[in-house]
């Protein structure tokens, strides 16, 4: 088995662009907005250019974007979209329609922020905002963690009949340069093989069908009971999947790193054994974080830093790669035994007591650890995660007081 | 190839449309091609030309994740002199911080609260203007960071022009090369 292992330095909507171009899509439509616009304008330019051979429908706004890649997907063949922002949210009605007729369409969310007021930069608050939709969600750290979500994506979109949403963070990821494995379309294409619709599930006119009827009180509820289970059961093939990923196409993910005790689709643990503080994150931040912990646990480091040493020691970093299906079993095997868990997140649920992430968080430890749960919000409108604020946010956790923080100055 | 045991942090500062982004990405591309890790990315504030902008860039030997803005530079570049009134841009520098400043004026006029031995001033400018013909000194003043950093060699700068500048043709690109080719042979 011969593999292209060679490393490129990219741009990380380029590397997304350049994996996608492989996947080889059958219809891309999408409607630029900051900043996940240099992913579909290196899409048109690879069309442009005759290096790829899907139809790319430009769209006169996000709503559209999304209705053209539902109505193609409808008709059994492989699409792409991207968008972030406001962008998502003009798409919100056709997402949650995706997910009900059950098309395997695939988007990229390159994660923005929210108006009013107005910002163009990185948070989390578009994705949360449908994160009740239906489709799997998955956040990277890092291009290479990007290029693998969205590889993986399709498998498990035209295998569960579930859309995927691979969110990467704004700016943060989209704009920046750092090395990446592209496999080819030959290597994916051994992961990943052509899309085949199952038969009377698709629009063909020489077998008529009709998609997402009208379903009156008899029948609605036990539709939307079947994918609540059918979202809820892709959790094992996401590992699954994973792992046939990491097997067909090496190279395509990360080594493990040292510290890192768990890795799979759904999670990655990074920290001591039995860490006394846990903290939880999604995305690019949580780079920054294992920076953070390796100072913690390193006395030396700590000591030479004029840090609190005793402080700081025993902290692990629990990444949530998979948002939806919320992977609570896995999450609370690493957080049973913590004293201290700092959910930091970059969204807000506005009227609720913890943020969107630290109430899933505390949702599965019900009962289940007495560790003390605390919502940090972090990195809203792109105010830089700074390994400072972890730092306090480490010795916060260790605090009586159990309200939501905003941490955005140290 | 320069041996560094410690990630190196490099911090650009210019006004929006003199390539600051470009040049962050620059020195990453040429770092890999040296093979190193390396990292660049943008921190805009307002996205409108003439606005000081900042952008970043790491070198290492191991994996870089962090993803956090440069608090404490290694390297300083000053795209634009007159930022030095405007912005404070040694702010996190330490006593080993080099500075590269793109400005006609000598050493000891340039006000930047750094030793006088950390400080080189280029004239970047000028050079552009002689041989790339438009006052885009952003490649320029890189000519001038890899001999006096020692983290990139020409060679590796030269083909990150080439990968960066694919689309803008042949000219564009000998033009940029023969710029910073003289900026680095200027350079002590």
């Amino acid at each position: 088995m011969k593999i292209s292992q060679k490393s490129q330095i990219l741009e990380g909507s380029n590397a997304i662009a350049e994996v996608i171009k492989n996947i080889r899509p059958a219809v891309v439509s999408a409607y630029p907005i900051t900043p996940q616009t240099h992913i579909v304008e290196d899409l048109a330019k690879m069309k442009a250019d005759g290096q790829a051979d899907f139809e790319y429908i430009r769209a006169e706004s996000e709503f559209a974007a999304a209705s053209i890649v539902a109505g193609a997907s409808a008709t059994g063949v492989r699409v792409y979209t991207a968008t972030s922002s406001q962008g998502l949210l003009l798409m919100a009605e056709v997402i949650f329609n995706i997910a009900g007729m059950r098309l395997p369409v695939v988007l990229t969310c390159a994660n923005r922020g929210v108006s009013a007021p107005i910002t163009i930069w990185n948070d989390h608050q578009d994705a949360m905002t449908v994160r009740d939709a239906g489709w799997i969600m998955f956040f990277a750290e890092n291009h290479q963690e990007a290029v693998e979500q969205h590889i993986l994506a399709y498998k498990l979109a035209e295998s569960l009949k579930l859309p995927v949403m691979v969110n990467i963070d704004g700016f943060v990821l989209t704009h920046s340069y750092e090395s990446v494995i592209i496999p080819t379309a030959k290597e994916i294409k051994r992961f990943l093989p052509d899309y085949k619709p199952t038969k009377d599930e698709y629009l063909d006119i020489k077998n008529p069908i009709s998609l997402g009827t009208f379903a009156a009180p008899p029948y609605y509820m036990e539709i939307r009971e079947q994918l609540y289970r059918d979202l809820m059961n892709a959790e094992n093939k996401i590992n699954e999947e994973y792992q046939k990923l990491a097997k067909a196409i090496p190279g395509v993910i990360k080594p493990k790193e040292k510290m890192t005790k768990i890795n799979d689709g759904l999670i990655e643990y990074y920290g001591p054994s039995n860490p006394k503080t846990v903290l939880i994150a999604m995305g690019s931040m949580v780079g920054t974080i294992k920076d953070v912990i390796d100072e913690a646990n390193s006395n030396w480091l700590a000591k030479k830093m004029g840090l609190p040493t005793v402080a700081l020691a025993k902290v692990g970093v629990l990444k949530i790669k998979c948002f939806r299906p919320f992977p609570a079993d896995a999450i609370l095997k690493i957080i049973k035994n913590a004293r201290y868990v700092g959910v930091l997140e970059k969204a807000v649920s506005l009227g609720a007591t913890e943020g969107p992430l630290a109430i899933e968080i505390k949702t599965a430890a019900h009962n289940q650890t007495k560790a003390k749960i605390q919502s940090f919000i972090v990195g809203l409108g792109g105010r830089d995660v700074t390994k400072d604020m972890i730092k306090k946010i480490i010795i916060e956790v260790k605090k009586k007081d159990d309200k939501i923080k905003f941490i955005g100055k140290v | 190839m320069s041996n560094h045991k410690t990630m190196k942090q490099i911090r650009i500062h210019g006004r929006g449309g003199q390539g600051v982004v470009t040049a962050a990405e620059l020195i990453a591309i040429a770092a890999f091609y040296e093979g190193h890790t390396s990292q660049a990315f943008p921190s805009f504030g307002v996205e409108r030309t003439g606005a000081p902008i900042e952008a970043f860039a790491r070198i290492d030997d191991k994996p870089i994740r962090t993803r956090e803005h440069i608090y404490r530079p290694d390297f300083l570049i000053i795209q634009d002199a007159t930022l030095l009134l405007a912005v404070d841009v040694a702010k996190g520098c330490n006593p080993k911080t080099i500075a590269i400043i793109n400005t006609a004026k000598p050493k000891a006029e340039i006000k930047i609260n750094l030793p006088m031995e950390n400080i080189h001033a280029i004239d970047a400018t000028k050079i552009a203007l002689e041989e790339i013909g438009k006052n885009i000194v952003n490649t320029v003043i890189l000519g001038a960071f890899a001999k006096t950093s020692g983290l990139i060699s020409l060679k590796s700068l030269e083909k990150a022009i080439k990968q960066k500048f694919s689309e803008k043709g042949e000219e564009i690109i000998s033009k940029n090369i023969k710029a910073i080719t003289r900026a680095y042979n200027l350079t002590k």
